[in-house]
């Protein structure tokens, strides 16, 4: 076909522009419209992510304002934010979500930063280092949720309280009591969660422009300078984008105190997520659990506009 | 040679924002470079903080592993009486038979392995037939479809929670497999590290194959799926510890206790269940999550790494 028309030197792809339709097979632009063949491959995971993505994002908008019993559905305004605003547990939930994202925040967040500047130092042992940071994040958290929960017995032969035993630190009550029972649950999700990011901060960290770092060193900064200078500058872009993901992410915290405390002691550690799970599940309040969903996305939103915002700013 | 290998697949996937590093980056330095290495004081301190880092990494990642096979094998007196102690009153190793039988982790493993399996080929399948039409294809509503998957991405994940739920009872597929299979396999994480995939072969090839008059789903099938297969091992493998991890949606979407898995299953029996023998019960569920990121730790790293993607 190209022998037709084009001469010997120019590509394939100049010829198809310039050809004109004597060719014998004539040449549907497949590559730059799509017809029905690209729709057919395209039609089974669409089909998926309309009816498991796309129409449940919409849905959660209409049940926040209906009231439903799995047979009939009736709408009744806003009603069903009237009930979540009116909970007495709600205001209690939000403080105990705020305070898990703060506490893994502070916990959680600084960790990967410093093992990704570590692990990019390495020479020999990034390989076993980084294998060793993503090794947590491959358990199911059921299992570190059922392993910890034994670490955490409060009596002085507990694991973790023989630990601090042998340092001269009295028993914690660890999950026994409201001041420590949220710092508990943040601990086991802050061991399964921390490889992860970790590796995304390495990749970062890795793609950093080694000649930053050689005109640091003639000019003579030292290596903790250049950390400051250069590594985290370098990598404030990926830091915003999971900071905010961690936020989105800890403000859905449930399985972690769903199983290790179940909400308690004294409601300490009922979560948002486990207030939806008790209204929808428990109570067979789907519309209110929709009006408490509905109101915790639309605040989450805004750090994913932020986010959108932050990125744009600093990319031109 | 280990050394470099796994920076190298950290980049190999993520491709444009990475490749200018292969060019400008001596592969021996980051950092800390060879000649601050050369002074004697730098690198006893250095080797010193490596080995502290290693030592550390080693007790919080692996230890608390290395407690749960120890204790797989103990009594439960054993394990509250002295957590440190091994095996005082000998290895037990009937709480691996007992836990497999007694408190059915048999059943829930092929459970996992059943739900896993179908949700790695859905994810597998949508991320490469949407990756492919967007990236390659790319009719005149691509640009539309491409948008309304990544919004999902930026969509709190609670809102779906409880119309997901509800769509499924009016599917009928409450209890069922593929509740699961069908509701997990999509991801617009997956399709957008596909896609970025697709977006790095060359174009000329599916030019000439077109001349060649191969239609969009022999090119997928003789040129792209093949190039694709380190991606391809890469989103099967998100999908399958993704699965394996699960917890809240297969308590809702399988009621039936003989239907679920592991994780769900585990739940269940460790209020009722002797501890050493949930402790066996816990071991096995993590040997197979272990046993393949340990095989395929290069394709996980990459994965992982690949989040980055998100950004920009």
């Amino acid at each position: 076909m190209t022998s037709v028309t084009s001469p010997p030197l120019v590509t394939p792809v100049a010829a198809g522009e310039e050809a004109v339709p004597p060719a014998p097979r004539r040449r549907r632009p497949l590559l730059r419209r799509g017809g029905i063949s690209t729709a057919l491959i395209l039609l089974p995971a669409v089909v998926l992510f309309a009816l498991f993505s796309w129409w449940p994002i919409l849905r959660g908008l209409v049940i926040a304002f209906q009231k439903t019993n799995l047979i009939t559905t009736s709408w009744i305004g806003i009603e069903n934010f009237q009930r979540v605003l009116a909970d007495p547990l709600l205001g209690q939930a939000l403080a105990n979500t705020a305070l898990y994202a703060g506490l893994a925040l502070l916990i959680g967040f600084p960790v990967p930063i410093f093992f990704a500047v570590m692990l990019a130092e390495m020479r020999r042992s990034r390989r076993i280092s980084s294998f060793l940071v993503f090794l947590p994040t491959v358990i199911p958290p059921v299992v570190s949720i059922l392993l910890w929960q034994v670490f955490y017995d409060p009596s002085t032969r507990g694991l973790f309280n023989s630990i601090l035993g042998a340092v001269g630190i009295d028993p914690l009550p660890w999950l026994q009591s409201p001041s420590t029972a949220m710092l508990s649950i943040v601990l086991v999700a802050t061991w399964g969660a921390f490889g992860s990011t970790t590796i995304i901060y390495l990749a970062t960290v890795l793609s950093i422009d080694t000649q930053l770092y050689e005109a640091a060193e003639i000019d003579g900064a030292g290596i903790f300078r250049r950390i400051w200078h250069i590594t985290l500058p370098q990598m404030r872009g990926t830091i915003l984008l999971l900071l905010l993901l961690q936020l989105i992410g800890t403000f859905q915290v449930f399985t972690e105190p769903f199983l290790l405390t179940g909400g308690g002691p004294n409601n300490s550690t009922v979560t948002l997520l486990m207030l939806i799970y008790r209204y929808a599940f428990i109570y067979g309040n789907f519309g209110q659990a929709a009006a408490l969903s509905l109101m915790l996305a639309a605040a989450l939103s805004v750090f994913a506009a932020i986010y959108l915002w932050l990125s744009r700013k600093w990319s031109k | 040679m280990t050394l470099t290998g796994s920076t190298r697949t950290l980049t190999a996937v993520t491709g444009s924002s990475r490749r200018r590093r292969s060019t400008n980056r001596s592969l021996e330095r980051s950092n800390i470079s060879d000649s601050d290495l050369s002074r004697a004081s730098t690198r006893f301190t250095f080797r010193v903080i490596v080995g502290v880092v290693v030592a550390l990494l080693v007790v919080v990642s692996a230890g608390p592993l290395l407690w749960l096979a120890k204790s797989a094998v103990s009594t439960t007196q054993d394990i509250l009486r002295d957590p440190f102690a091994l095996w005082p009153s000998g290895i037990q190793w009937q709480n691996l038979a007992d836990a497999w039988n007694q408190i059915q982790i048999g059943r829930f493993t092929a459970n996992s392995l059943i739900i896993t399996s179908g949700e790695v080929v859905v994810a597998v399948f949508s991320a490469v037939t949407l990756g492919y039409v967007l990236a390659v294809l790319r009719p005149k509503y691509g640009p539309v479809l491409n948008a309304a998957i990544m919004a999902t991405l930026f969509i709190p994940g609670v809102i779906s929670l409880i119309p997901l739920y509800l769509t499924v009872i009016d599917l009928g597929l409450l209890d069922s497999y593929a509740a699961l299979w069908l509701t997990n396999g999509v991801s617009a994480f997956n399709v957008l590290i596909m896609k970025q995939y697709f977006q790095t072969i060359p174009r000329e090839l599916f030019e000439a194959a077109t001349v060649d008059g191969a239609g969009p789903l022999r090119i997928l099938w003789s040129i792209v799926l093949p190039m694709a297969r380190p991606i391809i091992g890469v989103v099967a493998l998100l999908a399958f510890v993704a699965s394996w991890k699960d917890f809240l949606w297969p308590l809702l979407a399988l009621p039936s206790p003989d239907k679920q898995p592991l994780s769900v299953g585990l739940a269940t029996v460790a209020p009722q269940a002797d501890l050493a023998v949930l402790m066996a019960g816990m071991f096995i569920a993590v040997l197979i999550p272990i046993a393949v990121f340990a095989i395929f730790q290069k394709q996980f790293l990459t994965g992982a790494g690949s989040a980055g993607a998100l950004k920009g």
